[in-house]
């Protein structure tokens, strides 16, 4: 496969074949290695090939291979020739982040910190096979669907406030439960208000570096040491089987053949099925905005009875990793709307952009992007240029680089709990091997990652945060 | 006895392959193999049965289908697969297949320490391979 290196971090790959538009990699020669070892490129050329693809299909720096698209896949489609796939969206659908920030210092809660973190575990229902809230009733699902995290707010979980500092208000309008299968509802059920396992995670960080003050403060980060809490979850269950439901749907009306890849199956976006399933991803999107407000209310609750209060714990923002929506970009000096696909990837609109907080307006929207467990996170700010060099998407984390089985083998959890340890980084678990999966060596290096998206403009540094303790599903 | 199932290397997710001296047994060890992310299937009672019946346009269609079972039963009825038995697998006039079999396990969560878990079924690189043996392979969503 040809790829050109058109400056330090910027990678083309030429229009060949049935590719309708070049593909383009953010990575430095470092991440680019990691990325040519697996399907990455090969998927970003099949999004190349997909009808109705603007400008170029785009790969983040903290790209691995993905169904369908990559992981760190960013592609927009014109909204009467093109297409949306559940495979451009990912099985978890709204898998994303929600970072608060608190008035407390790490000097603060040291003494308090195991205790914190024991209360935590206690109150936020965490790995798999653990029941979210009492049953619900399908009614209930169906309305916290429709309204997302506006419904947790309505029943006591946190304030509205919170709404305006998550995307979407924390509710994405076009959301239509009535075409979710009851199959997607029943797994729903039990598991709102849950963290999941794998690279779900909740931490308690501070923060170590503060890149620009300015744009810091804004974002309510005042000084280094700062103590903050991000919670990492998505749409559980019930996202998953809305993304194999689709899948399924989308094969019964338009075949595989062709296809180079089975989970690149789609619908044109005005079709009734790409309708469908828009509306689906809509209401699956609601489910996790409402499960981070969830347990970001009960991350208070704690704050309030540990520390004695919870109330600097404002939320600097909530961000979508996993998600399709519909946009406005300037495309050869037209304004148009297309319908954008970020897989693995955090939207990062610049300043002036009306979907982000009047507060963030003239700055740019915070993206939040967690690293692997017990490693740093960052904190980045939205670009102008971002809309012309990705469609306002930056990277969404570290992004693997070793197999489970293989960090299984290399690794075990208690190990890497007495290394943390030493770190002074308190860990809390419900499953040991759950822990040597998530080995931060397993990763790729977060700090090189937020640095190509720093330097190619697409996220700016605002500040790095590390954790000082970890709760994994 | 002969191995029934061994995971591969994949950078995201879990990528095994199963096998069988027929598409029954290979798909059975298939099940085993995605219970396993989740549990110690050894460690399960053989307390409850459960019948499962799937469709498939066709024979991938039909693995996935049979797969998804193992997750759905777990997080609607925690319910944590220990054995499959009775599994037949038939194709049907005019097109497809469907496959009937009886999961058997235990519906305590509580008792197992639960160590990962599987998001969905996929696709990707998804083989079934009949000759002697069958060997299918699978890459599910961590």
């Amino acid at each position: 496969m040809e790829i050109r290196q058109i400056s330090e971090f910027v990678w083309e790959i030429p229009k060949c074949g049935d590719m309708r538009v070049p593909a383009v990699l953010y990575a430095s020669a470092k991440l680019l290695e990691s990325v040519k070892r697996d399907m990455t490129l090969q998927q970003a050329r099949n999004v190349a090939c997909l009808p109705g693809i603007e400008r170029m299909s785009y790969v983040m720096p903290d790209a691995h291979q993905g169904y369908g698209f990559p992981i760190g896949g960013v592609a927009a489609f014109d909204m009467d020739r093109g297409i949306i796939s559940p495979g451009g969206v990912g099985y978890d659908i709204n898998c994303g982040v929600r970072l608060l920030r608190t008035d407390y210092t790490e000097k603060d809660v040291a003494a308090r910190r195991k205790e914190l973190l024991a209360e935590i575990f206690k109150e936020v229902p965490a790995g798999v096979g653990k029941g979210g809230i009492t049953k619900l009733s399908r009614s209930v699902l169906k309305e916290i669907l429709t309204k997302g995290a506006e419904w947790a707010v309505e029943n006591g979980y946190g304030t509205r406030e919170d709404l305006l500092m998550t995307e979407e208000g924390g509710r994405m309008k076009d959301a239509d439960p009535s075409h979710i299968s009851a199959r997607a509802l029943e797994r729903g059920i039990p598991q709102l208000g849950t963290l999941g396992a794998g690279n779900h995670f909740l931490e308690i960080q501070k923060v170590a570096h503060i890149y620009d003050e300015a744009i810091a403060k804004v974002f309510g980060i005042d000084a280094e040491g700062q103590i903050l809490v991000m919670i990492h979850c998505g749409s559980r269950g019930l996202g998953h089987q809305v993304a194999s439901d689709y899948i399924e749907k989308m094969e019964n009306v338009f075949g595989i053949k062709g296809l180079p890849d089975r989970e690149l199956i789609n619908a044109p976006i005005r079709s009734p099925l790409g309708e469908q399933y828009y509306k689906s991803m809509c209401a699956a999107v609601n489910y996790a905005f409402t499960n981070r407000q969830m347990i970001a209310h009960w991350v208070r609750d704690v704050f309030a009875k540990v520390m004695g209060s919870s109330k600097g714990l404002r939320q600097v923002y909530d961000v979508c990793h996993n998600v399709a929506k519909v946009e406005k970009h300037v495309i050869n000096g037209k304004e148009r709307e297309v319908c954008v696909h970020r897989k693995g990837a955090t939207r990062s609109f610049g300043p002036g952009r009306p979907e982000i907080p009047e507060v963030y307006r003239a700055y740019g929207q915070p993206v939040i992007i967690p690293g692997s467990m017990g490693t740093a996170s960052y904190l980045l700010v939205g670009t102008r240029e971002a809309e012309d060099l990705s469609f306002s998407s930056t990277a969404h984390g570290a992004g693997r680089v070793m197999s489970r089985h293989e960090a299984l083998r290399r690794f075990r959890g208690e190990q890497i709990r007495d290394e943390l340890e030493k770190k002074g980084i308190e860990l809390q678990s419900t499953s040991w091997k759950g822990v040597a999966e998530e080995a931060s060596a397993a990763y790729k290096d977060v700090d090189e990652v937020v640095r190509v998206s720093h330097e190619v403009g697409i996220g700016r540094l605002v500040a790095r945060v590390v954790p000082v303790g970890v709760m994994k599903g | 006895m002969e191995k029934k199932y061994r995971f591969l290397n994949h950078t995201a997710d879990a990528k095994f392959q199963a096998f069988g001296r027929t598409l029954e047994e290979a798909f059975s060890n298939a099940a085993l193999a995605t219970a396993s992310l989740m549990w110690d299937v050894g460690a399960v009672a053989r307390m409850v049965k459960r019948r499962v019946c799937v469709e498939g346009r066709d024979l991938e269609q039909l693995l996935l289908h049979f797969l998804e079972e193992v997750i759905y039963a777990f997080e609607t009825q925690s319910f944590l697969l220990a054995s499959v038995e009775e599994i037949k697998i038939k194709a049907v006039k005019g097109g497809g297949f469907w496959l009937r079999a009886v999961f058997v396990g235990d519906n305590e969560p509580s008792k197992h320490r639960l160590h990962g878990e599987v998001k969905a079924v996929t696709y990707n690189e998804m083989k079934i391979e009949q000759a002697d043996s069958v060997t299918v392979q699978v890459v599910v969503d961590m």
